[in-house]
């Protein structure tokens, strides 16, 4: 722990911590633009100068490493001097058109020009210009303003594991760009935005939409993966405008992927804003909530509940799932499911399907064993970590599922369910490795657990678990990825056939076989629907996708932006989302419109708000009291042993743009898909 | 004057056989095996003793370097490194010993390593030396084949590895950390020290790098005793020295000579003299494109080492010595070495990539008298806000020329001003 | 200077490396420790280049990241940072001027003037006839010999207009005359004969 003075205060600091955090820690702020926490110390911007006693020259605090007795000094003449002659170069070849550059008013550059720029130019020459280079849909470049910090290479290469970025040329002609202006092949990719310190790298798809200081900022919750990225949600009016990444260290840290970035604008397109009712030709026609809740009625008061059945989808909040599980319970139904992919998981064991290492505890792992899953896709910020993972130590990773490039090296095992036999039993040569290991993880996504054979591979899996060390007081290792923000809470909640209950799988085979007559989706647009042409549908939610088309009846409902809700994100952590705009036309928040209509049949759901609500919700489940936070769940038995059977293991997700109702609306993620498409795949097996 | 007697380079212009046989002839790779078996430490220490100061500009001593290494070999190699780069303006030392005296440097590598207990060297030539390059790499197989090199090295029971390795077009390599990353195999940009070479170098293990004379007259020095070296010269500038005398004069030439030698002899003595005359003598780069220049009055009794030059504001640097005589367009001269600057600045840091560009730009209207008076002090205060500020020393070597130039030359930046302005307004 | 500006129009569509190119490959590679081919890469974009007419297209960049495990982009990164990598056809004789201070000093404008006068070129710009191309570049290394013309690998040094024009005309007649000083010097002993090393033995001509 050196001990450090600077600018006469005396501070104590990490081993291996730098002068500039020194600096930091003794309250003196130390402008920067290169530097980056995440990052490699790349010292290249110089801004970060500071003297040091019995140096000759001033240092850069970001590259030197704090030393014991070191006596800094921050606010010396010297110093600064040397910021500002650093600022005045960044500024020759600058274009200084912050009137028309979509960085304006959040500009590194800007708002460090003004404490150490002069108020003119004294640069008579003509000034750089540089073209732009294309680099997919996502970011606008105006290459111009570069100031060759080198963040977004060092983020491409270091964080996201692609190649594609890199500084061409050399001197005054060195140039930031994709490898013949390729598109960045890296589902991480728009974060280079957020790290560019000036306009040079922008948003492409926000350019010229908003200043910032037009935006009501909304802290919220992303749904696009189940891992709960912390975000903003930047509004102007009723129109969500842009997503940010907000720190959370446990979590995202400051990331986010492409898709809850811009998947928002399929929030304006294909918007369920009436209800609807299908008519005699056919079709679905607009209709009153009225004429909606008439016609549910109607046909509820001819279903016994025996034949009723409810299925809840991948992005909804926990009140709307609580809501209609209160009203099927009223109704008698125990015909429900909130795992439309009919993973074999059980709601019994909480451990069995959160990812117990949680996020932050994967940098801990020191053998890593991924099954069923392609991490990169399903959840790419949370993928990030297992590559540090791996660069930290060169942790051994094996996977087992569809071949993909992880963005680490792998031992890939194939994609035959067997292998899964093998390592549990101890005699698969990475078994071994997972057997000696002191904190082995192993990631099962849904690819190997909505197979038919999902519990025997549960059973496998425990069995391989409780013969290494992956679970003991200190570690818990099994980790399910899902994929679908709504799902632990649906399982925390029992949102899962009833006694006697069926499942998904049942429902839809109810349906076709007129076991069922009444389906009520809520949110569910990832099924077979076509097997539900002979029941009588009820769709809820908020775009005009697959579950919609199917219905007889359609409830406009908010989509995750426009309602306060609670999600819990794989980890079994619970998290508040937060309203940053009103649903369109005539759609309503869902628990409200489920309250509404459990009064029109007589069945008065118990409460009269959302305050009420959750406080019924959290006497069911403890645990979402605890929001934020990781409650450790407790280790127990699961699975079921079986025979498995022949089909080769998949991923989760086989694509990573367009996966749920909004960003298949999104015209930018469509964008994304074909410019992937054309630059050869990003999921290419190797 | 040097005698023959104590120069190290004997072929330096080419005249006997480089390789082996020849090498031999002039006493190289006699009984190395002896010199080895003296032991790493004793060969450091008798370096330190000839008072050798690098050969490549900086004249950090040569034996307190090695020593630096590390005394044990852990996990990770040593290695070697030669700096065979020779790129700065006016210096062209590095290719005669390549070229003339290649069995110095690679016996001299044998031995610095083994000194470092480094059991491979690499030899970093700059790629415009390509006919340079071919006559090294026939003198390295040469030495393999002879059982030099290779397992047992001379027969002194150490294995030792030398491998060349070609630049391909950047001065920026000769800083000793672009150098490592362009070894590597990456754009040679510096890197940020601390840490060291000596901590983390190639590959992130130890290294030392050598300029190709440093490394070249180490055997000689260790066969003659580290006395003999520091018997020449002066104090602290110790031992002979390969001059480089080009530009004005009337028999340009490189010459080894002995360190402290007054610059006026050694042009006078060894390249025929100032073209028409000392009188006609202007100013004098002396160390090379960085060093600032020196007005005649300075240049009269100016001894050649790095204490002396140093004290008059300038360096030794490479001893790459460029003479302007009267005729000279000053202001263009130190111009043109600017743009050299700008071309070869790396662009990883601000203050060079566009303090050498801003520079250029100025320095290119100055020659025209293209500016205002005040943009002289702009000019200056540009050098200095690029001076101490960047990774490495292309920055002050860019920002140098251009301070000497203003400190000794003004008037005549002015006068350029001056008429330029005349010229302009007469035509308005 | 975008990438299309600093690459070839025209690329081949493909690019395989000769067997005499594969033998050199594997000479370049074997000087490194496992794992760190990469160090080879300069290596491998010179026998490229001389293999294709002294110019690398991209295909050969491509190939060679897939030789050395490195990614596309950082071989272009090396072959866009150092300036003796042509990402361009250039001609037969690529005439290399040092424009650098002490070549400048002994009459470097003279040696432009005259291939300009000769080539009707400027530096980056290929003659007519296709045959040359020239570019001024900075100190070659050879400055008691200035100014020094370049033909590609061959140094010729002590030029003047005359001299400059004689080796043009060589060089059109496929003819290139003896590389090194065209002044007949020895190396870099002074003009005349050097002034030291009384006693040492001549045992070569000059050349």
């Amino acid at each position: 722990m050196p001990k450090l003075t600077v600018d006469g205060i005396e501070v104590d600091v990490e081993d291996g911590a730098t002068v500039l955090q020194a600096c930091e820690e003794a309250g003196a702020e130390i402008p920067r633009f290169c530097y980056h926490e995440r990052l490699s110390i790349a010292g290249n911007c110089r801004m970060c100068l500071v003297d040091m006693e019995r140096a000759p020259k001033p240092i850069a605090s970001c590259a030197m490493p704090a030393g014991e007795g070191m006596v800094i000094s921050t606010k010396s003449e010297r110093v600064k001097k040397a910021r500002e002659g650093v600022m005045e170069f960044l500024l020759v070849n600058h274009p200084l058109d912050c009137p028309i550059c979509d960085q304006g008013g959040e500009c590194d550059l800007q708002d460090q020009a003004m404490g150490y720029g002069h108020d003119a130019s004294r640069y008579a020459e003509n000034k750089r210009a540089v073209s732009e280079k294309y680099m997919g849909p996502l970011i606008k470049t105006v290459m111009t303003r570069c100031i060759h910090c080198t963040r977004c290479v060092r983020f491409s290469t270091e964080v996201a594991g692609v190649t594609d970025l890199g500084a061409i040329g050399r001197g005054e002609n060195v140039e930031i760009t994709t490898y013949l202006e390729k598109t960045i092949a890296s589902e991480l990719s728009a974060n280079v935005i957020d790290l560019c310190p000036v306009g040079a790298l922008t948003s492409r798809p926000y350019a010229f939409v908003a200043r910032p200081w037009e935006l009501i900022k909304v802290e919220s919750i992303d749904v696009m993966d189940a891992m709960g990225a912390n975000i903003r949600i930047d509004a102007r009016g009723n129109q969500v405008m842009r997503v940010l990444p907000r720190l959370n260290e446990d979590i995202n840290e400051e990331w986010i992927s492409d898709k809850a970035r811009y998947a928002i604008d399929g929030l304006r397109r294909q918007r369920l804003d009436k209800p609807y009712l299908r008519g005699k030709d056919g079709r679905l026609h607009p209709a009153s909530w009225d004429d909606a809740f008439t016609a549910i009625a109607a046909r509820l008061k001819k279903t016994k509940a025996d034949k009723m059945a409810a299925i809840a989808g991948d992005q909804i909040d926990g009140e709307a799932m609580f809501a209609l599980k209160s009203l099927f319970d009223k109704l008698g139904s125990p015909h429900m499911d909130c795992r439309q992919d009919g993973a074999k998981l059980s709601a019994k064991t909480r451990a069995s399907y959160l990812f117990n290492t949680t996020i932050a505890g994967i940098d801990e792992a020191d053998t890593i064993l991924i099954i069923g899953s392609n991490p990169r896709i399903e959840a790419p910020v949370m993928n990030a970590r297992i590559r540090r993972n791996y660069l930290h130590g060169r942790t051994p990773i094996a996977h087992l599922g569809t071949a993909a490039d992880l963005t680490y090296p792998v031992e890939h095992l194939g994609d035959d369910i067997s292998v899964l036999e093998q390592l549990a039993a101890g005699k698969h040569t990475f078994a071994k490795l997972m057997k000696k290991a002191k904190k082995p993880m192993v990631i099962i996504g849904m690819g190997a657990l909505r197979r038919a054979d999902g519990q025997a591979v549960m059973a496998l899996m425990h069995q391989l678990a409780e013969t290494t060390n992956m679970v003991n007081k200190d570690w818990n290792g099994f980790n399910v990825l899902h994929h679908a923000a709504a799902r632990v809470a649906g399982l925390d909640m029992g949102f899962v056939p009833g006694k006697g209950g069926k499942d998904v799988a049942g429902i839809l085979d109810g349906a076709a076989k007129g076991a069922i007559d009444f389906v009520w989706l809520l949110g569910a647009d990832e099924l077979d629907t076509s097997r539900l042409e002979q029941a009588f549908v009820v769709y809820q939610g908020h775009h005009g996708d697959k579950g919609a088309q199917c219905a007889d009846v359609v409830l406009p409902g908010a989509a995750w932006a426009e309602k306060d809700g609670l999600y819990v994100n794989f980890e079994g952590r619970p998290q508040m989302a937060r309203r940053a705009a009103f649903p369109p036309g005539d759609a309503r928040e869902d628990w409200a419109i489920i309250r509404a209509f459990s009064e029109r049949i007589n069945k008065t759901l118990s409460f009269d708000n959302l305050a009420e609500l959750r406080e019924e919700m959290v006497a069911g489940v403890p645990v979402f009291a605890n929001l934020d936070e990781v409650v450790p769940a407790k280790w127990g038995k699961f699975g079921k042993s079986g025979k498995l059977k022949g089909e080769p293991v998949e991923a989760g997700l086989a694509t990573f743009y367009m996966t749920c109702a909004i960003s298949r609306a999104s015209e930018t993620m469509a964008e994304c898909y074909s410019a992937t498409k054309a630059d050869k795949s990003v999921m290419a097996a190797e | 004057m040097l005698a023959d007697k104590d120069r190290i380079f004997t072929n330096i212009y080419g005249w006997g056989d480089a390789g082996l046989k020849g090498a031999q002839a002039r006493g190289d790779w006699d009984n190395t095996k002896a010199i080895l078996a003296r032991g790493h430490d004793d060969i450091v220490e008798e370096m330190k003793t000839s008072g050798l100061r690098g050969r490549g500009g900086a004249g950090f001593p040569t034996g307190l370097k090695w020593s630096f290494m590390p005394k044990e070999v852990g996990a990770r190699p040593h290695y070697l490194v030669v700096n065979a780069d020779e790129s700065e303006p006016g210096t062209c030392k590095d290719r005669d010993i390549i070229r003339h005296e290649p069995h110095k440097l690679i016996e001299g590598c044998l031995v610095a390593g083994f000194a470092m207990r480094a059991h491979t060297a690499y030899i970093y030539i700059r790629g415009e030396f390509f006919n340079e390059g071919k006559v090294l790499q026939a003198a390295i197989d040469e030495a393999y084949d002879a059982g030099l090199l290779g397992k047992n090295a001379a027969g002194s029971g150490w294995d030792f590895d030398v491998y060349l390795q070609r630049g391909a077009g950047a001065y920026i390599c000769g800083e000793e950390t672009a150098l490592i990353e362009s070894l590597e195999g990456k754009k040679g940009q510096p890197r940020l020290k601390p840490p060291f070479p000596a901590g983390v170098g190639l590959y992130g293990c130890p290294t030392t790098v050598n300029n190709v004379e440093s490394i070249a007259v180490a055997p000689t020095i260790l066969r003659r005793g580290g006395a003999w070296f520091a018997g020449l010269g002066k104090e602290n500038n110790t031992g002979t020295k390969l001059f480089c005398i080009s530009g004005h004069v009337n028999k340009p030439c490189n010459v080894e000579e002995e360190m402290g030698i007054p610059l006026k002899e050694l042009i006078e003595k060894h390249a025929g003299g100032v073209r028409g005359g000392w009188d006609n003598l202007l100013a004098i780069i002396p160390g090379g494109s960085s060093t600032p220049l020196m007005p005649k009055e300075v240049c009269e009794t100016m001894t050649m080492d790095f204490d002396a030059l140093r004290e008059a504001g300038t360096g030794l640097g490479t001893a790459g010595i460029i003479v302007m005589d009267k005729s000279t367009d000053i202001v263009r001269a130190i111009a043109r070495l600017s743009y050299f600057y700008k071309h070869e600045s790396c662009g990883q840091c601000t203050p060079c990539r566009e303090g050498t560009g801003w520079m250029w730009r100025m320095m290119d209207r100055m020659v025209r008298g293209e500016a205002e008076i005040h943009e002289i002090e702009t000019l200056e205060q540009v050098t200095r806000q690029v001076e101490g500020h960047t990774i490495c020393a292309l920055g002050d070597a860019a920002a140098w020329p251009i301070q000497g130039l203003i400190k000794h030359f003004r008037p005549e930046i002015e006068r350029r001003i001056m008429a330029h302005q005349a010229v302009t307004n007469a035509a308005e | 200077m975008s990438i299309q500006t600093i690459i070839a129009e025209d690329q081949p569509d493909s690019f395989a490396f000769t067997r005499e190119s594969e033998k050199e490959i594997k000479k370049a590679i074997s000087k490194y420790p496992e794992g760190r081919q990469a160090s080879a890469v300069k290596s491998l974009l010179y026998i490229a280049q001389k293999q294709n007419d002294n110019w690398i297209p991209v295909k050969a960049i491509e190939e060679i990241a897939k030789r050395l495990d490195m990614a596309e982009m950082r071989v272009l990164e090396v072959a866009s940072f150092y300036s003796m990598f042509n990402l361009k056809p250039v001609g037969k004789y690529y005439l290399q001027a040092c424009g650098t201070t002490p070549c400048m000093l002994r009459g470097s404008d003279d040696v432009m003037r005259c291939i300009k006068d000769k080539l009707d070129i400027s530096s980056g710009e290929t003659s007519a006839c296709g045959k040359f191309s020239l570019l001024e570049v900075e100190c070659l290394g050879a400055c008691v010999n200035a100014p020094i013309l370049q033909v590609n690998d061959d140094f010729y040094e002590d030029l003047d207009y005359q001299s400059t024009k004689a080796l043009l005309e060589a060089l059109e007649a496929d003819a290139p005359p003896p590389v090194g000083s065209v002044a007949g010097r020895q190396g870099s002993e002074a003009e005349g004969g050097a002034t030291t090393l009384k006693t040492a033995k001549r045992s070569k001509k000059k050349g």
